[in-house]
């Protein structure tokens, strides 16, 4: 994987990698993990669901509250994190690795521009 | 702006993260709710809890008080430093809060919660009123609660040697005074441990002692998911002033002997135990969700005999599973609970699931 300064973010604190073959990686800021507390469960998307931009696919529960997480683009589930079932405590320890909720492809290529750079999401919480 | 414990710098020097609860500035964690709340199952761990409230009866007629006041009777606080967890009702028998009430050498202590001071304190003078006694808050004491299997060990080997004996000597709900320390064998999370109540300006230097000797601070994060594991009600969520003792599974509070007793509320609770007795008053149970999930406090519970509500739910980092209090109708059998438009089975036990480190909770 590329390095977090490459990847694009959402508003709502889910981020986006673009892989090599042109899939992408999605998963949740560090922001995101730090304001949740500890994560205890994450519910992941079907495997071969087709999901949009903007729509809720996952919900990630930390001991404090259940979060929705909304699919930054519109494709297809290609893989989902299988250590997260075991382990949901990887989404705390490495948000931007180890802790990748899933991986989709990517529909529709312009939606990538329409999310934030690392510079301007971490602005938003300044 | 919010009021601040003696430690409150302390909290910030211990990477704590701090939140508004009721108008003060307290710890929810250090880093790891999860953490925290295993070193108190399995080492030792340190809960400023200086939030809450003392309040200090003195007087000749302090025990009749008590024992119009509250549920539960003072009466069998039977020695000096002996505690009792009470309730106190309105008339209508509905909770205006649950507390400790420990035997004073001059009268008795009542600890109460943060978020109900206001409320309490005028209800107390409100009631105190016909009596001679004095009603005197304690604000500047500070309430440190030190729980986990090594707490005692850990404690008395900071504590004077004097003091060290006194404390290590103390049966499960007794305290003693250690000059103007009162050191008691109570607390809310399932595992033994004490509370101190001391003078403030001596916090900051006990604190540290504290931290040297290894025992780690805890926030409010893990204290809600440690009493809720060992089944213990938090105010405001499980009860309150429309709901009464017998729907709280705090019936074990309330002295129903001797008859003549007329606490506030015994009259409408009588009559609410009539209706226990019929099968027609709500209940409240212990919840385990064997699948994948978090029960979260305003779920909807479905039982085969009605509709009740989670009032209390959250991970069990003992268990590994989400445990909940809920209040449903009493006699059902099966459970099911409404989350996010799925009806998830759950097992339906007693309240409480954890206590001394191990699983408790039998369906």
């Amino acid at each position: 994987m590329s390095e977090v300064d490459q990847y694009r973010f959402t508003r709502s604190h889910e981020w986006v990698c673009v892989n090599d073959d042109n899939t992408a990686t999605i998963g949740i800021s560090d922001f995101a993990q730090s304001a949740l507390g500890d994560i205890v469960y994450a519910e992941l998307p079907e495997l071969g669901s087709e999901v949009k931009a903007n729509e809720s696919v996952a919900i990630v529960e930390s001991v404090k509250a259940a979060s929705d997480i909304y699919s930054p683009l519109t494709g297809e589930v290609l893989e989902v994190n299988p250590d997260l079932g075991d382990t949901p405590e990887i989404l705390n320890e490495s948000p931007y690795e180890g802790g990748w909720l899933f991986k989709m492809s990517i529909s529709d290529a312009a939606q990538l521009e329409e999310l934030l750079d690392f510079g301007q999401y971490q602005d938003l919480y300044k | 702006m919010n009021k601040r414990t003696a430690l409150y710098e302390q909290h910030i020097a211990a990477n704590a993260k701090m939140v508004d609860f009721s108008g003060w500035d307290m710890p929810i964690h250090y880093g790891s709710q999860l953490a925290e709340h295993r070193v108190v199952r399995e080492d030792c761990g340190v809960f400023d809890v200086s939030h809450m409230t003392v309040v200090d009866i003195r007087g000749e007629d302090s025990k009749s008080f008590l024992q119009k006041l509250l549920c539960n009777d003072v009466e069998k606080l039977v020695d000096e430093g002996r505690a009792l967890y009470s309730g106190m009702l309105n008339q209508e028998a509905g909770v205006i809060d649950d507390l400790i009430v420990y035997k004073m050498a001059d009268g008795y202590r009542l600890v109460v919660n943060c978020a109900t001071r206001e409320k309490d304190l005028n209800w107390i003078r409100d009631f105190a009123k016909p009596y001679s006694l004095v009603v005197l808050e304690r604000p500047e004491m500070s309430i440190l609660a030190i729980h986990g299997p090594n707490s005692i060990d850990k404690v008395c080997a900071i504590l004077s040697a004097e003091d060290a004996a006194s404390v290590s000597a103390l049966p499960n709900f007794k305290g003693v005074l250690c000059g103007d320390w009162f050191i008691a064998r109570t607390g809310y999370t399932g595992e033994k441990g004490v509370e101190l109540i001391f003078p403030e300006t001596d916090a900051a230097e006990f604190w540290e002692k504290l931290l040297a000797a290894g025992i780690k601070p805890v926030g409010l994060g893990a204290r809600d998911t440690l009493r809720l594991e060992a089944g213990m009600n938090l105010y405001g969520q499980d009860m309150d002033e429309t709901i009464s003792p017998l729907s709280a599974n705090m019936e074990f509070a309330v002295a129903w002997e001797p008859e003549s007793r007329d606490f506030v509320g015994r009259d409408a609770l009588t009559a609410l135990k009539q209706r226990q007795l019929a099968g027609d008053l709500p209940v409240m149970v212990g919840l385990v969700l064997e699948e994948r999930g978090v029960l979260r406090a305003g779920l909807k519970v479905i039982t085969d005999k009605g509709e009740g509500v989670i009032t209390s739910g959250s991970f069990s980092p003992t268990l590994s599973q989400s445990v909940a209090l809920a209040r449903i109708p009493q006699g059902s059998t099966q459970c099911q609970v409404e989350m996010r438009g799925k009806f998830l089975p759950v097992v339906l036990g007693k309240p409480g699931f954890v206590r001394f480190g191990k699983r408790v909770f039998k369906s």
